[in-house]
C-alpha cells in the first residue's frame, strides 16, 4: 500500500461562498450595510440568454453594405405637439450633477449629440453646461424636486417623470456629503457636506390617479410641447406599463435591476427588482393589450452593452434602450489606465464601484476638482460617440442578417433562447424547439 | 379687469392666454369664473398679473407660480403651488394636502387649514397658514419658514433641514430630528414680519419656534433607530 500523502484541496461552500464570508466579516467589523455604485454584479438572466436566428430559406437578409437599415426613433407623440426625434435608438440614462462631475456631464452631452441622441439630467437638477452640449434633453422629475425650476422645464426637450430605478424600485437615495460641494449644495437648497437625502415617494401625489394629474400640470405649464416619459424600476412591469399609460404618458421607461445607481445599498441592488430580460415582453404585453405598441413608446434599460443586447430589446418590442453604466465606461470608467490607484482604493479596474465616495481616479463619479480635471469632456465625448456608433453599427448588422430594413422590424420571431429560463422571460422558443414556457399562463 | 368664464372657455386656453402674456403687458387684473374643480389652474405664470379664482379648484393651483399673485375665493385640491419660485399664491378657504410643495420662493397663504403634508421638501417658500395644519407637515422641509396659526398634527418637522417652523397651538408631535428652539429676537423679528405680509392678524409672541436638530445630517449607523 502506498504511503504517498494525499491531498485534498480546501473546499468553499456553494452557500458560504468567498464573497458571502467577507461581507459577514465586513458586517462584523463595521455595523453597517455596504453601499456601493453600478447595478446587480451577479449573474442573473439576461441577453447573453437569447440568440437571433439570422435569415436562412424562408428569411431574406440584407446586403450589409448597400441596402439601408433605418435606426432613426420618434418618441412623445402620442399627445406632445414636439415630439423627440433621434437618429439611434440609443439615449442616455439619467444621472445626476453631483453623482458625476461637471465634465462628465458635458462629455454625455457631447457624445450624445454627435450621434443624434439624447441625454437625460439626474436629480440635482439642469446645470447650463449640459444644456448647452446636450442637443436634445430630458430633464428629470424627481421625488426630491432638487433644483426643480420652471424655466429648466421650459428649456427641456422631454419631461421624464421618474417614479423608480431598476437599482432600488422603491428605494429614495442618498448622496453623501463628501460630494456636496458649494455648487452642488446651492442647485439643491442644502448646507454644504451634508448628506443628501432624496425621497421614495413624489411629495404631492400618490397613485395612477394623481399622476394623471400631475402629468397634465407639466404639459400645462410646457404648452402642451414636451413629451412626458414615466420612469419606472422593473418590478411589476404589466401593470407599471398599462398604469403609466392610463396616466397619459408618451413613453415609460423600464430600467432593470442592472440598472446603475450611484449610491445604495448593496442589498437592495441584489435583491429587489427583475432583470430586464424578464421585464420587457409583461410590458409591451401591456401595451399591445391596450393597443398602444408603437403609439407609446417603450425605453428599456439595465445591462446593455453592446449592439446585440440592443437588437435584442428591440426584438421583444422596446423603441430604444438606455445606457447609463456602460456610457460611464465609454467614458472612461474603470479604465486600467488608472490601474495603480483603483488598487490603493482595494479594489481593480472592471470593479470599481465606490461611486459614492467621491474619490473615483478617472474623474467622472466625483466633484474634487482635481480629480474632475482629469476627465477631458472633448475627448470623452468623443469616446462615447464612438462607442454609441458601434452600438448602432452593430445592432444594424444583426437586423439586416433578419432581413430587417429597420431595427424596429426585429420582432420575437427572430429570436430563440438557450434556457428555459429565458425562454420563459422573454416568451421565445427554447432554442431547437417550439416551446415557449408558460405561454398561455402568463 | 378681464373674467374668463371656465363654462366657456376650455382650461388650456385659459392657461396659455396667462402663461403668453407679454412682459409689459396692461392687462394685469384677471377674475375666473364658474369653476367645476379645475386641475392645474392658474399653473406656469411667469408675469406680475392678478389672477382671482372665484370658486373651488383642484390639484396644483398656481404651480410653479413665478411672480404671479393668484387668489382663491374657494377651497383648493392637493399641490396648492406647488414649486413656487416667487408672488403670492393665497386661499381664503382650505388647502388639501402638499400645499406649498418643494416651495421654492414666494409666498402662500391658506387663510382656512392645509391638510397633511404641508411644506413637505419646501426650499425656500413662505408658507403662513391661518388654521391648523395636518400630519407630516414640513417633511424633510430645506428652507423658507411654515408658520401656522393653529394646531400642527403629527411628525411635524419630521427630517427637516434647515426650514424655520412656527406654531402658535398645539403641536401634535414632532418628527425624527426636529426639536423645539428658542425664539430669538431675529427669529420674531421675521415671524412678525411675514404675518404682516400675510395679513393674518396673530400675536408673534404666542408662537414656539421649531427645526432641525442636525443630529441626522450625515447617516450615521449609531443614530439607525431614528429613521
Amino acid at each position: 500500500m502506498s504511503s504517498t500523502p494525499f491531498y485534498t484541496p480546501p473546499r468553499w461552500s456553494a452557500t458560504f461562498d468567498p464573497h458571502s464570508v467577507a461581507e459577514i466579516h465586513r458586517a462584523a467589523q463595521t455595523g453597517i450595510y455596504d453601499i456601493r455604485g453600478a447595478g446587480a454584479k451577479r449573474k442573473v438572466p439576461h441577453f447573453d440568454d437569447l440568440l437571433f436566428l439570422g435569415a436562412s430559406i424562408s428569411r431574406y437578409p440584407l446586403e450589409g453594405y448597400r441596402e439601408k437599415c433605418g435606426t432613426d426613433v420618434v418618441l412623445g407623440a402620442r399627445f406632445a405637439k414636439k415630439p423627440i426625434q433621434l437618429k439611434i435608438p440609443v439615449t442616455i440614462a439619467g444621472m445626476s450633477f453631483g453623482a458625476l462631475s461637471g465634465n462628465a456631464k458635458e462629455a454625455l452631452g457631447r457624445g450624445a449629440s454627435q450621434m443624434g441622441t439624447s441625454t437625460t439630467t439626474g436629480d440635482g437638477g439642469m446645470t447650463p453646461e449640459e444644456r448647452l452640449s446636450s442637443k436634445t434633453l430630458v430633464y428629470q422629475l424627481l421625488p426630491s424636486r432638487y433644483g426643480m425650476n420652471p424655466e429648466d422645464l421650459r428649456k427641456a426637450d422631454a419631461i421624464e417623470v421618474v417614479v423608480g430605478q431598476g437599482a432600488k424600485p422603491g428605494g429614495g437615495g442618498m448622496l453623501l456629503g463628501q460630494k456636496i460641494t458649494e455648487r452642488v449644495a446651492k442647485m439643491r437648497t442644502l448646507p454644504v457636506g451634508i448628506d443628501q437625502r432624496s425621497a421614495c415617494r413624489h411629495p404631492d401625489w400618490t397613485g395612477p390617479d394623481d399622476l394623471t394629474i400631475k402629468i397634465q400640470e407639466l404639459r400645462e405649464i410646457t404648452d402642451w410641447e414636451k413629451p412626458i416619459y414615466v420612469k419606472v424600476g422593473a418590478t411589476r412591469p404589466y401593470f407599471d406599463t398599462a398604469l403609466a399609460v392610463k396616466s397619459g404618458a408618451d413613453v415609460v421607461v423600464l430600467d432593470g435591476m442592472q440598472g446603475g445607481t450611484a449610491a445604495t445599498q448593496d442589498v437592495f441592488i441584489e435583491h429587489v427588482g427583475l432583470p430586464i430580460l424578464a421585464a420587457i415582453r409583461p410590458a409591451v404585453q401591456a401595451l399591445q393589450d391596450l393597443d398602444m405598441h408603437r403609439k407609446v413608446q417603450l425605453i428599456v434599460s439595465g445591462g446593455i452593452r453592446n449592439g446585440a443586447d440592443v437588437a435584442k430589446a428591440l426584438a421583444l418590442g422596446a423603441d430604444a434602450v438606455a445606457i447609463g453604466t456602460a456610457a460611464l465606461i465609454a467614458l472612461g470608467d474603470n479604465d486600467p489606465h488608472w490601474e495603480e490607484e483603483y488598487k490603493k482604493l482595494g479594489t481593480t479596474a472592471g470593479c470599481y464601484d465606490d461611486w459614492h465616495e467621491g474619490r473615483d481616479p478617472a474623474g467622472i463619479t466625483t466633484q474634487d476638482p482635481d480629480l474632475a480635471k482629469r476627465l477631458d469632456p472633448v475627448k470623452a465625448g468623443k469616446r462615447l460617440a464612438n462607442y454609441l456608433a458601434v452600438l448602432t453599427m452593430e445592432t444594424q448588422i444583426i437586423a439586416r442578417a433578419c432581413g430587417k430594413s429597420h431595427v424596429h422590424n426585429l420582432e420575437p420571431d427572430d429570436l430563440v433562447a438557450l434556457t428555459v429560463e429565458a425562454a420563459a422571460m422573454a416568451g421565445v422558443p427554447l432554442a431547437g424547439t417550439n416551446w415557449i414556457p408558460g405561454k398561455n399562463g402568463m | 379687469m378681464n373674467v374668463i368664464d371656465l363654462s366657456k372657455t376650455p382650461l388650456r386656453e385659459v392657461n396659455s392666454r396667462l402663461q403668453k402674456l407679454p412682459k409689459d403687458t396692461n392687462e394685469r387684473l384677471w377674475k375666473l369664473i364658474n369653476l367645476h374643480g379645475e386641475h392645474a389652474c392658474a399653473v406656469g405664470l411667469t408675469q406680475p398679473i392678478e389672477v382671482q379664482i372665484e370658486g373651488h379648484i383642484g390639484y396644483y393651483c398656481g404651480g410653479m407660480n413665478q411672480e404671479a399673485t393668484i387668489v382663491v375665493n374657494g377651497q383648493c385640491g392637493v399641490g396648492l403651488a406647488e414649486n413656487i419660485m416667487s408672488g403670492e399664491v393665497r386661499v381664503k378657504g382650505n388647502a388639501s394636502a402638499a400645499a406649498g410643495a418643494t416651495g421654492q420662493g414666494g409666498l402662500i397663504v391658506i387663510e382656512g387649514d392645509a391638510g397633511t403634508r404641508c411644506g413637505i421638501s419646501m426650499k425656500g417658500v413662505d408658507i403662513v397658514v391661518g388654521g391648523s395644519v395636518g400630519a407630516m407637515s414640513a417633511f424633510m422641509a430645506q428652507a423658507g419658514s411654515l408658520i401656522v396659526c393653529g394646531d400642527a398634527g403629527a411628525n411635524l418637522g419630521d427630517s427637516a433641514y434647515e426650514a424655520r417652523l412656527y406654531v402658535q397651538g398645539r403641536v401634535e408631535s414632532l418628527g425624527a430630528d426636529c426639536v423645539e428652539k428658542k425664539m430669538t429676537p431675529h427669529h420674531l423679528a421675521k415671524l412678525e414680519k411675514l404675518l404682516k405680509r400675510a395679513g393674518i392678524a396673530a400675536d408673534p409672541h404666542k408662537f414656539k419656534r421649531y427645526g432641525s436638530a442636525r443630529k441626522l445630517y450625515n447617516f450615521h449607523v449609531d443614530n439607525v433607530d431614528a429613521y
